[in-house]
This record gives C-alpha cells, sequence and structure tokens, in this order.
C-alpha cells in the first residue's frame, strides 16, 4: 500500500518536469502556482509514505538504500517548500523537481527495497544522526540546484546567448545569496548530524568516518572562501555541485555497507 | 445600442495629424452634442480614439469635428485618416490595443496603463455605462490572458531598456547598485535615467570636460568625477557605462584584473555604447565581468523584437476568443440593461480621461 503513496507522489513531480519542460519548450513559460503545488502535493504523498513505513518499522523509516532515497527526495521536497517562495526562486521548483523525480524513480525501479532479516533495536541517537544528516543533504542537494541555475544565468550573459530559459532565472545576486543561506543551514545540520554520530554507542566504520569528515571538510572550504571572499561566486556554484556530489556518494557507500551483511 | 469606436493612431497618422486632435478641451461637448450615451476619450502620444456607445448611428463626421483643436479654422470634413470600428470589431480593436499588439513597439505595456487611467478616470466622472464598463473590463482581463500566456512583453526592446533588464538580471535591486558614467553623451545619459528610473541612486559622472560632466551631475542629481580618478571608481561601482570619444581603448584586461583581485565576490557589469569602443573585448573573459558593447545589446533588443512578433499568432488567437464571446454579450442582455442608464456625457468627464 505504501508504494502506491510513493507512485503518486513522483507522478505529481513529473507532473512538475512536464509541465515546465512544455512550457519552456513553447516559450511560454509564466510564474504560476501550479509547480508549487505538485511539489506541494508530491511532498504530502512522500510524508504519507514515510509515515506509514515509520509506523510499520517502529522507527525511523532508515533501514535500506531504497528509504534513504524517499527520505533524501522527502528533504529535497523540504526544504525546497521552506524556501522556494520565501526567495522568490520559482525555477527552482522546475529544477528540484526533475531530481526528486530522478531519486524515486530510482527507487522504485531497482530491487532495493529489501525488508532486514533482523529487526533493528530502537536508537534514537541514531535515528536523529541519520534523519538530520539527510536533511543536511537536502539543503545541500538545494544549493547544488541554486549553483546550476547560476552557472547557466551565468554562462549565458558571459556569452550573450540569452535563451528562453535565461528569462525566467532570478537576478545572479539572489541565487548567490540563495547558495550562501542553503550551504549554512546544510552545513549547520550536517555538523550536527556528524556530531551525533558518535553517540550512536556502536563502534564507527573509520573509512566511513573519515569520508564524512571529508565532506564536512569540503563545504567547511567552500564557506570559509566565499566568506573571506577568496573563491568567486562562480567558483562556489561549481563546488556546490561538485560537494553535493561527493556527499551523495559518501551516502551511497554508507548505507550499501551497512546493508551488507556482518561478518 | 451603438459600440463604436471612431479614431487615429501612428498607423494611420504622423505625429502632426495627431497633435492636431489630441487634447481638446472642447471635444466632450462635441460628443455630448452628439448624443453619445457612453463614451470615453483614449488620446496618447500614438493614438486618439473615441470609444462610445449610442442609440443611434453618430456620424464619424461629428466624432472628428468635435476632436479638433481648433474647430474654427479646420472643416468638419476630412475624415479619411480616421479609421471606425462597431460592435465585435471595436471589441477586437480595443483588445489588440490594450494587448500591445496595435503599439509601435509590439508588446509594449505602457498602453494597458494609460487604458486603465482613462477607464478610470471616465468612469469617475460617469462618462462610461455598463456597455463600456464591460468593454474595458473585457479587454484588461484579455490584456492580462496574452500576457500570461504567450511572450508577448518578454525582453526588451531598446538598447537602454536592455541595459537595465541584464542589470537587472546580474543585481536584482538596483537600488543599492554604484553607478559610473565615463562619457557624458547623450545615449549614456539615457541609460543612466534608465537606470535611475529602475531605483538605481548612487550615481557618478567622469568626462574629459569637466564642466560638461558637472552640468549633467545636476541634471540627474549625481557626482561628478574627475576624469583622472575614474579608474579608482572600478573598485567600488557595480555598472560602468563608458561612450567617450577616445580612439583608443580606455580599459583593458590588464588594468582591470588587479583591480577585480580586491571586489572578487562583486560582479562588475560594463556597457561600452562607445563607438569606437572604449573597452577591450578580452576584459569580458575577466571573472565576474560582463561586457556588453553597443552591437551585443542592440543583437539582444533584435532578438527580442522577433520573439515577440512570433507571438502575435497566439495573442491574436486568445483576442478571437474574446471577440465572439462579446459578440454575443453585444448582441444579447447587454442593449437590454444599457437603456437604463442612458446619459449624456458630463463635461468634465471626458476632459479627465484625456492624458
Amino acid at each position: 500500500m505504501d508504494r502506491e503513496f510513493l507512485i503518486v507522489s513522483t507522478t505529481c513531480f513529473l507532473a512538475a518536469v512536464v509541465r515546465t519542460a512544455f512550457l519552456l519548450r513553447s516559450k511560454k513559460f509564466h510564474e504560476g502556482q501550479f509547480n508549487f503545488f505538485a511539489i506541494g502535493l508530491g511532498f504530502t504523498f512522500q510524508t504519507a509514505f514515510l509515515s506509514i513505513r515509520g509506523h510499520a518499522l517502529g522507527r525511523c523509516p532508515l533501514t535500506n538504500l531504497f528509504e534513504v532515497f524517499i527520505f533524501l527526495a522527502w528533504s529535497v521536497a523540504l526544504i525546497y517548500m521552506l524556501v522556494g517562495p520565501a526567495y522568490r526562486l520559482s525555477l527552482m521548483g522546475a529544477f528540484t523537481a526533475p531530481l526528486v523525480v530522478l531519486l524515486q524513480s530510482f527507487a522504485l525501479l531497482v530491487p532495493i527495497d529489501t525488508p532486514r532479516t533482523s529487526k533493528l533495536p530502537a536508537n534514537s541517537w541514531l535515528e536523529f544522526h541519520a534523519s538530520i544528516s539527510l536533511v543536511a543533504y537536502g539543503a545541500f542537494a538545494l544549493a547544488c540546484i541554486a549553483g546550476v541555475m547560476y552557472l547557466v544565468q551565468e554562462r549565458q550573459l558571459k556569452t550573450h546567448q540569452l535563451r528562453s530559459i535565461f528569462y525566467y532565472l532570478p537576478p545572479l545576486t539572489d541565487l548567490f545569496t540563495a547558495i550562501t543561506r542553503l550551504l549554512w543551514c546544510g552545513f549547520g545540520l550536517y555538523t550536527l548530524g556528524l556530531l551525533s554520530g558518535f553517540f550512536v554507542g556502536q563502534p564507527l566504520p573509520t573509512v566511513q568516518v573519515i569520508c564524512a569528515i571529508g565532506v564536512w571538510l569540503l563545504y567547511a572550504a567552500i564557506l570559509q572562501g566565499q566568506h573571506l571572499r577568496r573563491l568567486a561566486p562562480k567558483w562556489v556554484a561549481a563546488l556546490c555541485i561538485i560537494g553535493f556530489s561527493a556527499a551523495l556518494t559518501l551516502l551511497w557507500g554508507i548505507t550499501f555497507t551497512a546493508q551488507m551483511p556482518p561478518r | 445600442m451603438n459600440l463604436f469606436c471612431v479614431g487615429l493612431s501612428h498607423h494611420t497618422t504622423n505625429v502632426e495629424t495627431r497633435e492636431s486632435f489630441a487634447g481638446n478641451a472642447q471635444a466632450d461637448c462635441a460628443l455630448r452634442r452628439s448624443c453619445c450615451a457612453e463614451a470615453l476619450l483614449l488620446a496618447t502620444c500614438n493614438r486618439v480614439e473615441v470609444y462610445a456607445a449610442a442609440q443611434t448611428r453618430v456620424p464619424t463626421e461629428e466624432i472628428v469635428r468635435c476632436l479638433r483643436r481648433n474647430i474654427d479654422n479646420h472643416g468638419c470634413g476630412e475624415t479619411s485618416a480616421f479609421y471606425r470600428y462597431e460592435g465585435a470589431e471595436c471589441a477586437q480593436h480595443l483588445f489588440r490595443v490594450t494587448s500591445g499588439l496595435d503599439s509601435m513597439v509590439v508588446g509594449e505595456t505602457e498602453i494597458l496603463g494609460q487604458a486603465k487611467k482613462a477607464y478610470e478616470s471616465a468612469r469617475k466622472s460617469g462618462a462610461t455605462g455598463p456597455c463600456l464598463h464591460r468593454l474595458f473590463q473585457r479587454a484588461f482581463r484579455v490584456a492580462k490572458q496574452v500576457r500570461t500566456h504567450t511572450a508577448i512583453t518578454r525582453g526588451s526592446v531598446s538598447v537602454g531598456s536592455v541595459a537595465v533588464a541584464l542589470a537587472e538580471k546580474i543585481f536584482g535591486d538596483l537600488a543599492s547598485c554604484k553607478v559610473l558614467l565615463l562619457g557624458a553623451g547623450e545615449t549614456s545619459e539615457r541609460t543612466a535615467r534608465a537606470l535611475i528610473s529602475r531605483g538605481a541612486s548612487d550615481l557618478r559622472i567622469s568626462n574629459r570636460s569637466g564642466e560638461r560632466a558637472e552640468n549633467l551631475a545636476q541634471l540627474v542629481a549625481a557626482r561628478a568625477v574627475p576624469f583622472e580618478k575614474w579608474p579608482e571608481q572600478c573598485r567600488e561601482i557595480d555598472i560602468l557605462i563608458t561612450s567617450t570619444s577616445s580612439s583608443a581603448p580606455l580599459l583593458a584586461r590588464k588594468n582591470l584584473a588587479p583591480i577585480l583581485r580586491q571586489r572578487i565576490d562583486r560582479p562588475l557589469f560594463i556597457i561600452d555604447i562607445a563607438v569606437p569602443r572604449d573597452v577591450d573585448s578580452d576584459v569580458n573573459q575577466l571573472e565576474g565581468v560582463y561586457l556588453y558593447d553597443i552591437d551585443s545589446l542592440r543583437s539582444i533588443a533584435q532578438q527580442s523584437l522577433v520573439l515577440r512578433r512570433q507571438q502575435i499568432a497566439a495573442a491574436e488567437a486568445i483576442i478571437s476568443r474574446h471577440v465572439a464571446d462579446f459578440g454575443e454579450l453585444i448582441s444579447g442582455g447587454l442593449n437590454r440593461s444599457v437603456r437604463v442608464v442612458e446619459h449624456p456625457v458630463s463635461e468634465t468627464s471626458l476632459r479627465a480621461s484625456e492624458l
């Protein structure tokens, strides 16, 4: 039953993608409420799925790669719902929806929803660590999307080739402000997640800890570079994309190794 | 009830002819004599049009006569420059006007504001009734739909407006932007004025002739900067507009690069409208610098105009749907309700509706 909610949710996000693509293609894109409502509806169904799954498991639904992907997609949608309208980044929805569709479609199509043979004992620190880290990933994902939007617009302004999408992108300085705030938000949450990881009461895999600290250092370096005016906005935007790719790889690694049977 | 429109526009006449019909203080009296139950005068620099509803047909000559500035000097028979639309055609014409399809620059939106003002003034003074009320309300709706569902208003179509639009795409709010005008030419003055109209308040002017810089600075509430000190300004400014008559470039990559290192987090928008150019083209390769010369600005304006023209068919389709719908309204219930409020147009109403 819970997977049906997820299918409906993915359809909602897909509707936002299709509509935006159609409007951009016909050069009739206009900032309407459709994307926000489609994403809002998709978010509601995601929440319903996570709630049902959480009740069934008796804990935060982060027990396998499938659930991690859905939680990540939910975090992305959540952060968008919070910052998208606030920063008037209406087109951010058009960039957010494809990422969510990609994450959820992958989770639905690839057989990664494998139930655990043994029931995991409740561990509030572990659940806090996992969930707060994934919300941080959501913020990093949106910073990455804003980074893509920044680079697209920067490129068009440099080359004087103003394509259709240019007219719907927010101003460069507004985008950069959004990137900076999303980075700080994600960095704060990620730091909390990283610190809480040391209280889970289980032995920590050394490689994962080193990688997690590596990602933390990368984002710290980006923010430091931006704060000290050593990094140009274009490079901050590019590093947001690299940083999120690294974080996503790490997430994949952590979830993959966590699912492997203990030796 | 006959709904009709009589007028002339930039399509049919030159500016001298339009001038002779715009702003006639006696127009309202003459229209009242012509027994229009409702009437509204839409007068802009590109058109002079009367939208009216009357029980009987009012001859075009009568409308033309009352529109003349000086009735004594002209006869009343000269109507060849005027067009006349009745019923659904009148509605179609107004819908095209408010949507910007009939404008000199296709898709401009100023006309909608002018039509709204004209309607509002006429409504307040009681010159409009249900017939014109429905017509104009529908026209505003159509204009909104056309703007929303087509790209008819997209982009900028003049060099100045392209520069301002690009500045807004880079900086968002221009209120906190610092602008330096290098050279006090006419085009740079116009661009600066356009930036001021969009919120830019910190304006600096530098010119070889200090006196000219001072004069222009006073005109546009700016600050004059000695010509030898303008390169230092590049540390602070956000927008540089150059239009000097220098035969060699004034700004090269090697001069600007060290300055930019001190302002790495802030973009610099350079508008070079001088011919020959004041800024070396390789400056555009510097991080955070966006250099546009006169050709690139013109090219963007041209692209926008082409795009707007491509949208005309889509806009016409929207208008046709509304015209058909409004046509049914005219032939149906509108006539009955109009009879109740028939009244001659008051003298003040039409005067107020003139722009």
